[in-house]
């Protein structure tokens, strides 16, 4: 995947990133294909984490089915039946997934993806590395409902990975490295929170310039996830549910 | 690209959910409540030094339909200025682009926690009637609440009650010049074609409200169609809840006749056997505290003879007390 394809002129995101939904039904192929990247982009490690641990596939085993899934949904057009009125697009997803993996003729698929597709780049070593990283219970997601939950939490783990990278670049163009590097120690760093004084000790900054960078990096942050995620819902009801999914749970 | 522990993926998620108020008047303290349209928040506004309670939107943008109903939510509460009513202080977008509002924060209870510990049924019912003045008030400034129910009103630490969350009202007509000082007058009803334009962020035929508390016509979705009887059902449902401390989808306990009748009419299915307005209820649930005859019930001699007893209850026995006094002596006399 490669990121630059999201950036136009001198800004970083075009005007208005429009739904992968309407770009996929799009009569032009470039756009169906930037479609298949958006989802692939957001979507690959969750699916792939699913594939491991819902379907108890190896490694090998879930990558080919990673690619695989990924590959039929552009040749299948299973977003063409995608109907935003009965579920979320995260959930359909999911469904297929689970239909693909049952339906997989692995020998005949492999030597079809061998011979006549050409792979997605996607770093299947970091999703590993994540899953031995010892944080996901795969016994703990037995039910129908935890299966939900668990794919949910991945992909807004995945979502919410994209728009920090976003905002590393952002930070970067705007030369606001050092807040970035205070938003990354505050929310993402250890175990243990760190207050904004100490953080000012540490940078060797006023506490009000800890408060200033840290609210400019969380306001950037949302608006950078909430953009990504406008891109991955099917319509607007969607969006606004996805939102508060992503942001209104375990808040307060 | 970096992996999200839990712990940052929590983080991540509590921290951008929190409004930002950087360079407002206002300082976030903490969430008090999260509901359909936003959430909450106890802050300070650090210019009149003053806790406030700021509504935000969860999701930025001062344009689409949950920004517009916050921000008319805003605007019928301004026009409301009743002591039965929450006064909003602010309106505006916050820095990173959500819509806010900002009204009096009130200490107090919710009214179905309140009246846990309220068990008689007068008090209850005085409360219901401060209910009625503000929900008459706003009928009279041509406004429907569309969601009265327990969760949405607020009794104070001093008593006062509040009638809160007006994210579903209706604006029916602009009536923002009514006499105060005439509660029952130009109560707006819409005649059968809808008749006043409906300035309702919510007027699409979508059904909003909550199930046991909404009119069957709000659960039709016939919004074009509603009018002070729809309030007056749920108020009506509130009244029951209040007296038997039932949600209105329960098996309800027997109640005093007169109280049962006032229900009945108050939540009757065809709004034309509603009372006309809240006044009228109200006019009721007070004649019933007074211990007279209320409009909804046609009592028998013995209903009648019943409520006479129950109203000089106090007098009666004073009498037959002096009665038999007087007896007992002329009998101990002649003895």
């Amino acid at each position: 995947m490669d990121h630059d394809e999201f950036k136009s002129g001198d800004g970083r995101f075009p005007a208005t990133r429009w739904s992968v939904i309407a770009a996929v039904r799009s009569e032009d192929d470039a756009d169906r294909k930037r479609s298949l990247d958006t989802l692939c982009e957001t979507y690959w490690k969750p699916v792939y984490k699913y594939v491991r641990l819902r379907w108890n596939r190896s490694a090998p085993d879930a990558q080919d089915l990673t690619q695989g899934f990924f590959i039929e949904m552009l040749e299948r057009e299973l977003l063409n039946r995608f109907d935003g009125s009965k579920s979320r697009l995260r959930t359909y997803l999911r469904l297929c997934v689970d239909s693909f993996v049952m339906n997989e003729d692995k020998a005949a698929r492999r030597q079809k993806r061998g011979g006549e597709v050409q792979h997605l780049a996607l770093d299947f070593a970091g999703a590993e590395e994540e899953i031995s990283g010892g944080t996901i219970d795969a016994a703990a997601i037995a039910s129908p409902e935890s299966l939900e939950e668990f794919f949910e939490t991945e992909w807004l783990r995945s979502l919410f990975a994209l728009a920090i990278e976003d905002l590393r670049t952002l930070c970067s163009e705007r030369a606001r490295d050092r807040d970035f590097q205070l938003f990354e120690r505050y929310n993402l760093d250890g175990d243990n929170e760190i207050s904004y004084a100490q953080l000012a000790q540490q940078y060797g900054i006023a506490v009000s310039e800890v408060t200033n960078g840290l609210a400019w990096t969380r306001r950037e942050f949302r608006r950078l996830a909430l953009e990504r995620l406008r891109e991955i819902c099917g319509d607007d009801d969607e969006f606004q549910r996805e939102a508060r999914t992503a942001f209104g749970r375990n808040a307060g | 690209m970096r992996h999200l522990s839990d712990k940052a993926l929590t983080r991540l998620r509590s921290g951008a959910d929190l409004p930002d108020v950087g360079g407002t008047r206002y300082r976030l303290i903490g969430q008090v409540a999260r509901g359909g349209m936003g959430v909450v928040y106890a802050a300070e506004d650090e210019l009149l030094q003053r806790r406030v309670a700021l509504k935000v939107l969860e999701m930025p943008g001062s344009e689409g339909e949950l920004a517009n109903r916050l921000t008319r939510e805003a605007r019928v509460l301004a026009r409301l200025e009743h002591p039965g009513i929450v006064p909003v202080h602010d309106v505006g977008t916050l820095p990173d682009g959500r819509v806010f509002y900002t009204m009096k924060f009130v200490e107090g209870q919710r009214l179905d926690h309140y009246i846990e510990s309220l068990a008689s049924a007068p008090d209850r019912l005085r409360i219901f009637l401060r209910i009625c003045d503000a929900v008459a008030f706003a009928h009279a400034r041509g406004v429907l609440h569309r969601d009265l129910k327990p969760a949405n009103v607020m009794v104070g630490s001093f008593g006062e009650v509040l009638v809160m969350d007006w994210g579903l009202a209706k604006i029916l007509a602009d009536v923002t010049h009514a006499e105060p000082n005439d509660p029952c007058g130009n109560i707006p009803r819409l005649p059968a074609n809808g008749g006043i334009g409906n300035t309702s962020g919510t007027g699409d035929g979508r059904v909003m409200g909550t199930p046991g508390y909404m009119s069957p016509e709000q659960a039709r979705g016939e919004t074009e169609l509603l009018d002070a009887r729809s309030d007056i059902f749920s108020l009506g449902a509130l009244l029951r809840y209040l007296l038997t401390n039932q949600l209105p989808a329960h098996p309800l306990p027997k109640l005093d006749r007169s109280l049962e009748a006032i229900c009945a009419k108050a939540c009757a299915p065809e709004r034309e056997r509603r009372y006309a307005a809240v006044p009228d209820l109200a006019e009721d649930v007070s004649r019933y505290l007074d211990g007279l005859a209320v409009s909804a019930h046609r009592e028998s001699i013995f209903d009648k003879l019943a409520r006479f007893y129950r109203r000089y209850r106090f007098f009666i026995w004073l009498i037959a007390t002096y009665l038999l006094m007087r007896v007992l002596l002329i009998l101990l006399i002649k003895h």
